[in-house]
This record gives structure tokens, sequence and C-alpha cells, in this order.
């Protein structure tokens, strides 16, 4: 096997000084909320640890991942995708095309079994033997199996692999399945990195950790990072003083929108939704959602789809064909318990007067 | 539930509702009317004011009660549950409802009495059967789920690491998918304890005029008043 060059090594050829190799690691340090003794941690582990191969597989999805990936600006995905990983396979950007691609997967499966990182972006559809996402002529489901048999961990990009996404929600006619749900998927650490897309940044910060540290991060129950999907967007959203004041935008367009408060009452689901955008925010930390004006809609959240409206707090209950939320039903039940109450009543007051008279006549 | 009621004559009084029981009822009935109304407000918050953010703090103030009274709620009931055991016989009814064939058939024959099918109701000492059940299915799982489910949503705000995290959200949110669904079903859950507390208004009422007991007054005083001599 060839001598795996490593992070810093190949970092010092692209004429990348000392010194900024050392302020990368205090940077990356920081943005794991790491104390700054681990920078020279993460600077050991750069200098000593071989690249880590990662394959990066894609499913029913629309490259948002990807595309979000490639505009981290912190550590630059540059850097993590040149130096820190060595990234034998991704269809999408890499410049091999058909067969001689393909041959990559089996040559890391062969030369780094079970060593390297399977990244997934996508899911797998079941319906028709998988025929609706082929690759290499092949289902994907299959391609899927085969390379996380050999795996070291998984890493589900995104809404898709973590959850299911668009090409899951009902009817969900191709019968497209999450990573942890993939029927056959030998049992291997899955970390599920869920956003539609995810964070640049935090796409980059969950490899850098596991290439520090060689282990993968603490993951909450759900399998999320805890670094990154432990609080909500509301607990750090900058308008959460509105909220707490009771100010919120009462529709879109109104004086209220353009004071900037809580996007609340318009449907944000900031308070249901576990993510970093309010703290890390988007397009090197330029804006999120709610910063442009726009509530959440929790895309980071299982089945997201499938909850109603974007415009609604609550999810949609589909009942009697139509679409209704929890408060909508709660409401029209009392409305028909409180008649019923009255009607009861009123029966009840005409027994105790027909009852009078009864007694009255005898 | 009904022993030896037929014996009970015009006038006889019976010491059913203790002073933990009476005390615990009007609390929670307090708790329970502060959650409808705050949890309503935090889901469909009041008109937006206008001003500095820094000059108002309604949704904290709404949420706090909200928060305190949940905490009312699920002590009292964690009390109540204790003097079930430690009460009288009739403490153990609203946790432990029969299901006797006396007890079923006691139900039916009050569902007929409402149903305007009898002429008459039976006198019963603590609650009739139907009434446990009600209380027992609606209220005391209602606000079992409420409690969990609020429990898991409050765990939210104090974060990982907190116990109402750790005890609650860490397996509620998993449970029912993400938070979103919980707050969903909190809110059915809601309403579930309002048709309870609108059924459980209106008959307390209407028995007190119309059955052979008193009945409001009994959550007051404790005493249990037999109306007539009829068995």
């Amino acid at each position: 096997m060839a001598k795996i060059e490593t992070f810093y090594e190949v970092m010092r050829k692209q004429g990348i000084t000392r010194r900024s190799f050392l302020k990368y690691c205090s940077l990356t340090a920081a943005s794991l909320g790491l104390s700054p003794a681990f920078a020279p941690k993460i600077a050991h582990a750069m200098e000593t640890k071989p690249r880590l191969p990662v394959l990066w597989l894609h499913g029913l999805e629309c490259t948002c991942c990807s595309e979000s990936f490639i505009r981290s600006a912190h550590p630059l995905a540059k850097d993590v995708i040149l130096s820190m990983i060595s990234l034998d396979y991704d269809d999408l950007i890499m410049a091999a095309a058909g067969e001689r691609a393909e041959a990559i997967i089996d040559e890391t499966i062969e030369k780094y079994d079970g060593e390297f990182l399977l990244a997934i972006e996508g899911n797998a559809p079941l319906n028709q033997d998988g025929m609706s996402m082929i690759v290499a002529g092949k289902p994907f489901s299959e391609q899927l199996n085969h390379v996380a048999k050999h795996c070291k961990a998984i890493i589900s990009w995104g809404s898709c692999a973590s959850w299911g996404c668009v090409q899951a929600a009902a009817p969900n006619p191709t019968r497209a399945v999450p990573t942890h749900k993939h029927p056959g998927l030998p049992n291997k650490p899955i970390i599920k990195v869920p956003g539609c897309p995810p964070i640049a940044e935090v796409m980059t910060a969950v490899i850098a950790y596991m290439v520090t540290f060689d282990r993968i991060p603490s993951l909450d129950r759900q399998g999320r990072p805890k670094m990154f999907y432990s609080q909500r967007i509301h607990d750090k959203c900058y308008r959460r003083p509105h909220f707490d004041a009771g100010q919120f935008v009462e529709e879109f367009d109104d004086e209220y929108a353009r004071k900037g408060y809580c996007l609340y009452k318009v449907g944000c689901k900031g308070p249901t939704t576990y993510n970093a955008c309010s703290t890390i925010r988007w397009n090197e930390g330029t804006s999120f959602p709610i910063q442009a004006g726009h509530g959440c809609i929790g895309c980071s959240e299982d089945g997201f789809w499938d909850k109603g409206s974007f415009y609604d707090r609550l999810s949609g209950i589909h009942q009697f064909g139509i679409e209704e939320n929890a408060d909508q039903v709660g409401g029209t039940a009392a409305a028909i318990v409180g008649g019923a109450v009255a009607i009861h009543a009123a029966a009840s007051a005409i027994k105790i007067a027909t009852s009078k008279t009864d007694q009255g006549d005898k | 539930m009904s022993e030896s009621v037929d014996l009970k004559q015009h006038g006889d009084s019976v010491y059913v509702y203790e002073a933990p029981v009476r005390i615990w009822h009007w609390i929670n009935a307090l708790a329970i009317l502060v959650l409808c109304i705050t949890g309503y407000f935090i889901g469909s918050p009041l008109p937006t004011l206008s001003g500095e953010a820094s000059d108002h703090y309604v949704m904290g103030y709404i949420r706090f009660a909200h928060f305190a009274a949940g905490y009312i709620l699920a002590v009292g009931i964690l009390g109540r549950l204790y003097w079930a055991f430690a009460g009288n016989e009739h403490a153990k009814e609203l946790f432990f409802p029969s299901f006797s064939k006396k007890a079923l058939l006691g139900a039916w024959h009050e569902i007929l009495w409402y149903s305007f099918l009898v002429k008459e109701p039976k006198k019963c000492v603590g609650h009739n059967p139907l009434a446990t059940y009600a209380m027992f299915f609606m209220f005391v799982l209602g606000a079992f789920f409420m409690i969990v489910t609020g429990f898991a949503l409050y765990g939210e705000g104090t974060g990982m690491g907190s116990w109402q995290f750790e005890l609650f959200s860490a397996w509620v949110i998993p449970l029912f998918g993400q938070s979103q669904d919980v707050h969903t079903f909190h809110h059915l859950g809601m309403w579930l304890i309002i048709f309870f507390v609108m059924a459980h208004v209106y008959v307390a009422i209407r028995e007190d005029f119309m059955s052979r007991q008193s009945m409001v007054s009994t959550m007051i005083s404790g005493w249990r008043m037999f109306k007539d001599n009829r068995p």
C-alpha cells in the first residue's frame, strides 16, 4: 500500500505557511466548540495522520448538499476536499467518468477495506426493483449496500439520506428510504447531517472532527452530531427578543415585517427545528432564512414536506378529505360538544319542568 | 362505589372527599384553566405590541404562567396519586376505576339516564361508574399525556443535559418523529381536556339538580347528602 500523505504535507505542498496552518487549526477548534487547548491536538493530528479516504455516493437527490459543501467558507472546502480527506469518488465533481470512475470504487474498497468513510447524498428508491435510480446499470440500492459493507462509518448528508426528504414525501411513489432504513444495510455507525441542504460549515466541521479525533462526533438520540443539532433555531435566533416581547409579523409585507419582528405567526418553524442556521448562518455567515424575512421551513426535520403548510405552525391533520390543523379540529369539536351540552341542558330542564307538573297533578 | 348505598336515607350524609382531595381538585381546576388559556395564547399569540422589544415581555409572562401551572398540575397529580393509596376508598376511584360487571351495568344505566330513557339515576356514594370512566380515560390519561408531552417541549428550552430533556424530550421527540408533531398532539390533548371540563362541569351542575344526591357542594364540604328514601 502506498504511503498516504498527511493533511499537513498536502497543505505545505500547496504553499500554505505553517503560520496559516496553525491559524486554521485554532479556527477549526473554535468552530467545533472546543477549547483553545485542542488547537495543538488538531495540528498534531493533521501533521501525523494519513488522509481519510472518502467515497461520496449520490442517490435520489438534487445535488444541493454538494452545492452547499463546495461553498464552505471555513474551513475552505478546497482545503477539506483536496487536503484533509482523500475524496476518491464523487461522481458529481470528479473528472473521471464511466467505467473508469466506477473502477475507483472497487479500488478503494480493495485498498482501504474497513478504513474509508462512506458519504451518502440522497437515498435509494426500492419500488420497481430500485429502477428509479440507476448507477452504472445497476440499482443504486445495490451499490449502497456493497460499499457500505466495506466502509468504516457512514455520513448521511442532508435530509434525503437522513430522513427521506421530498422524494419520500407522501405518497412516496418510488418508496425512497433514508440510509438508516435501507434494507440489507450492514450495521455501521451512521452520522446524520440533515438539512436541505445542510450548512456547509457543519458538513466540513463534521469531517474535520472525524479526521482529527479518529472517532465519530457525539450524536443525539436521532443520530445527529450534538455540536450542531442540540439546539433549535429559535433558541439562538436574533429575533427571539421580539418573540418574548410578543412582537410578531402578522402578515408578510406589514409594518412589523419591515421592523424585523418575530415570524412565529407566519409559520416560522424555528421553535421546532434543530439546526445551527441562527448561529453559523449561510454563505460565509451572510444571512439565513429568518434574517432574510421568511420563516424557517424546518428543512432539517424528519418528514418536513408532510407536515402541512410552511406557513402554519401546526402539522396538518388529514381527515375527512379536508386539511385541518389541531386547533381547527379541536375548535370545531368543542363547538359540537358545547352545542350538545346546551341541547342536553334544555332537554333536562324540560324534564324537570314536566316531572314537577306530574307531581303537581297528583 | 355504591356499597350499602341502598340503605342511605333522605338527609343521610357520608364523608366522601377528604380535605386533600378537595384542595387538589380546586387547585387542579385552576391550573387547567391557566394552562388552557396561556397554552392557547402560546399557540396563537395576542396581537403585536408596538414599541421597543425591551418594553414588553408578554410572551415571556404567558409562557412563565404556563410552565408554572404545568408544574403545579404535575406535582398535584403525583400528590393525588399518593392520596389514592393513603386516603379513603373513594380516593382510588380516579386512578383505578372498577370494571366489574356491576360497575359496567351501572355505567350503562347512567348512559340510559343521560339519554332520558330511565326515570331515575342510581344512588352513588362516590362517583357513578360512568363518571369514573370519563375521569380515567379523558382526564387521568389525558393529563398524563399532557404532562409527558409538556415536559418534553419544556425540555427543548432547558436544553440537553437538563433533567426535563433527559427524562422526557430525549425519548418523546424521537417517538413522534420531530418536535412539530409533539406540539400538534399537545394542542389536541388540550382540546380533549377541554371536552372533559365541559362535560364534567355541565354534568356536575345537572346532577346537582336532577340526581338523588348532592354534587357540587360535596366537592366543597366533602359530605355527600342523599335526597330521598327510595332504594
